[in-house]
């Protein structure tokens, strides 16, 4: 079974989204911000991809995502942005930062579904 | 969970004037089964917040996504993958081997609706075929539909469309962003010719393809038409070339002149014609 962190501040997301993924047989972690995420992957090291928001308390998106990325002795799980940060120059700079997938908020189940595929955790 | 008529009317009018989909009175079911999702990726709750969140906002993503979760458009980017992955990997390398001496390659999308099959297949080609620069690729897709095909050159998506199928390394590549949503680069764009085209009339006009994707559109047919629509796109066919049906679509008890292509697992025939040369 495939494992999937989900990091948002919003409990209410964190429920939503868990809602739309669960039939899809994946295990859930769930994290409320960048600096909790980064403990749940010491903990986790099975962590096969994270959805994580952009703007969150603590430790936002994009500093967990550089700090993951920059630190080679961490597991590297696909890191899909899930964001109401929809421009073009916020999209470039995750990718830069080393996201594998974007999700401009609102998705749907649908979007979240084959973004999860893409990601290849499906 | 029950929606306040005020929420009701106001949904509804903002899909009608969005779509031209007329909701009518008592789908309140479909509302909350299709936005209250939406809502929830959000953080928001319920229909209620979802109407507070548009009336005080006027968020112009948000009011696109509702309209398009309510009127089920199935035209997607990479629809179902498979067929596109078996170009990639199967159909088009001997088909460009083939070709080394004409460089040229024409495709249909024949029932382009809103293009997102041609840009698709346009995207593959630029993606996976380098070696296809200072080729002749002429892409057609034609529609019956004006409306879609007003769409399809304007080449604008919106938000919720260009997260169907599209990957994210895509959209930052073939498209840029404008304030109705996301549209296809110029050089994509005008690389596609869109015409109007009605499947039950001539194809002659059209010339030779090497490949047609006719995908999703024959199920609207009766099978007197089918059988003639193949046939005449049979004929639009070279002896190499590849026809692409939907995934549940097929030619068998409707014509002989194509047969199954064995080693893909999405609905790609081949002209009959092409063994009788050999």
């Amino acid at each position: 079974m495939k494992t999937l962190l989900l990091v948002d501040d919003s409990r209410a997301v964190r429920l939503a989204t868990k809602r739309m993924v669960a039939p899809l047989g994946i295990a859930i972690l769930e994290a409320e911000d960048g600096s909790q995420a980064w403990d749940r992957i010491q903990e986790h090291p099975e962590v096969d991809a994270i959805l994580l928001d952009w703007n969150m308390p603590v430790m936002d998106g994009i500093t967990f995502l550089r700090k993951l990325r920059e630190d080679k002795t961490q597991p590297q799980p696909a890191v899909i942005m899930c964001t109401t940060e929809n421009d073009l120059p916020r999209i470039l700079e995750a990718m830069q930062a080393g996201a594998n997938e974007y999700i401009m908020k609102p998705f749907t189940e649908e979007i979240v579904r084959e973004k999860l595929a893409g990601a290849g955790i499906l | 969970m029950s929606i306040d008529p005020n929420d009701y009317e106001f949904l509804s009018s903002l899909v009608a004037k969005r779509s031209g989909l007329a909701l009518g009175a008592g789908k309140e079911y479909l509302l909350e089964a299709r936005l209250l999702p939406i809502a929830n990726s959000l953080g928001l709750t319920s229909l209620a917040e979802l109407v507070r969140r548009l009336r005080t906002s006027r968020d112009e993503s948000l009011a696109a996504t509702i309209t398009e979760a309510m009127t089920t458009n199935e035209t997607l980017f990479f629809r179902d993958r498979t067929p596109f992955d078996e170009l990639r990997d199967q159909l088009l390398p001997d088909m460009i081997a083939a070709r080394q001496t004409t460089r040229r390659l024409r495709i249909w999308s024949a029932a382009a609706s809103t293009g997102q099959e041609a840009y698709s297949l346009l995207m593959t080609l630029r993606e996976s075929f380098p070696q296809l620069a200072g080729w002749r690729i002429e892409m057609i897709g034609t529609d019956i539909s004006q409306q879609a095909l007003a769409k399809a050159k304007n080449g604008i998506y919106s938000q919720f469309e260009v997260q169907r199928g599209l990957p994210i390394q895509l959209l930052v590549k073939y498209f840029r962003q404008v304030p109705q949503g996301w549209q296809i680069t110029d050089d994509l764009r005008s690389s596609v010719t869109f015409r109007t085209l009605n499947l039950l009339e001539s194809f002659t006009s059209l010339g030779e393809f090497d490949l047609i994707f006719c995908r999703n559109v024959l199920i609207y047919f009766e099978q007197i038409n089918k059988t003639a629509i193949l046939d005449r796109m049979e004929k639009q066919l070279r002896s190499d070339g590849y026809l692409v049906l939907g995934a549940a679509e097929t030619v068998l008890g409707v014509t002989n002149r194509f047969q199954r292509v064995r080693t893909c697992k999405s609905a790609v025939y081949s002209p009959t014609k092409s063994l009788q040369t050999v």
